[in-house]
């Protein structure tokens, strides 16, 4: 399951367990007060939520596919976050580890890089920008 | 014919609307985002962006429709 929520991310509970899960791994993103040498104060995160949700769920589904996982969730928050908030969860269920871990860290990779979420970032200097905006399509 | 389009991030600031109906003869998603380039200087080229048609990731050479919403994605910056 994949969601888009404006509300902080501490409270959320992932769906249950299954009785044939060995290990859980659970990967949390906060935001830091440091991004390439600037201070940072403040995040706003934007997204384009109808595409997010169906690529956000491919991506789970290729999780699926593509390791041996029993459940994979992910949530990501949007609006305005304060350094240390939860930014993403996300969170997969395996029978082993070694694939709760290989999956989690695909699932993170590819929402990084594939989901239409914008970061803003706004420096304690005043200054303010979009992350992201300089990098040529691959 | 007539297309809805959609802004988010830098191209929303520039263009100051996050939507809007607009008259084109553009065929395709990149020769409108051209015409939007030269009307409203934004910022972003077109080689970084990314494109939704009616909710779905399209190519920029896909022939649009009167009616089609149209989606600039800038780079993406989640996580």
């Amino acid at each position: 399951m994949f969601q888009i929520t404006a509300e902080p991310l501490e409270s959320l509970s992932p769906p249950g367990g299954q009785s044939h899960v060995g290990g859980i791994v659970e990967f949390i993103g906060l935001v830091r007060d440091l991004n390439e040498g600037r201070e940072v104060s403040l995040l706003e995160y934007e997204v384009y939520e109808a595409l997010a949700v169906k690529e956000g769920e491919r991506i789970l589904t290729e999780a699926g596919a593509k390791f041996p996982i029993e459940a994979a969730w992910c949530v990501h928050r949007v609006g305005r976050l304060e350094i240390g908030d939860l930014a993403i969860r996300v969170r997969v269920a395996a029978g082993h580890r070694a694939e709760a871990f290989d999956a989690c860290r695909f699932i993170v990779d590819e929402v990084k890089s594939r989901v239409p979420i914008w970061k803003k970032e706004h420096y304690r200097d005043g200054d303010s920008g979009w992350i992201g905006v300089e990098e040529p399509r691959a | 014919m007539r297309v809805q389009i959609r802004y988010f991030a830098s191209l929303r600031e520039k263009r100051a609307v996050s939507e809007e109906s607009r008259e084109t003869k553009s065929a395709t998603p990149e020769e409108l985002y051209r015409e939007l380039q030269e009307a409203f200087g934004l910022p972003l080229p077109w080689a970084c962006l990314r494109v939704a048609v009616n909710g779905e990731f399209a190519e920029g050479g896909r022939l649009l429709q009167d009616g089609d919403e149209v989606t600039f994605i800038p780079p993406v910056a989640g996580g």
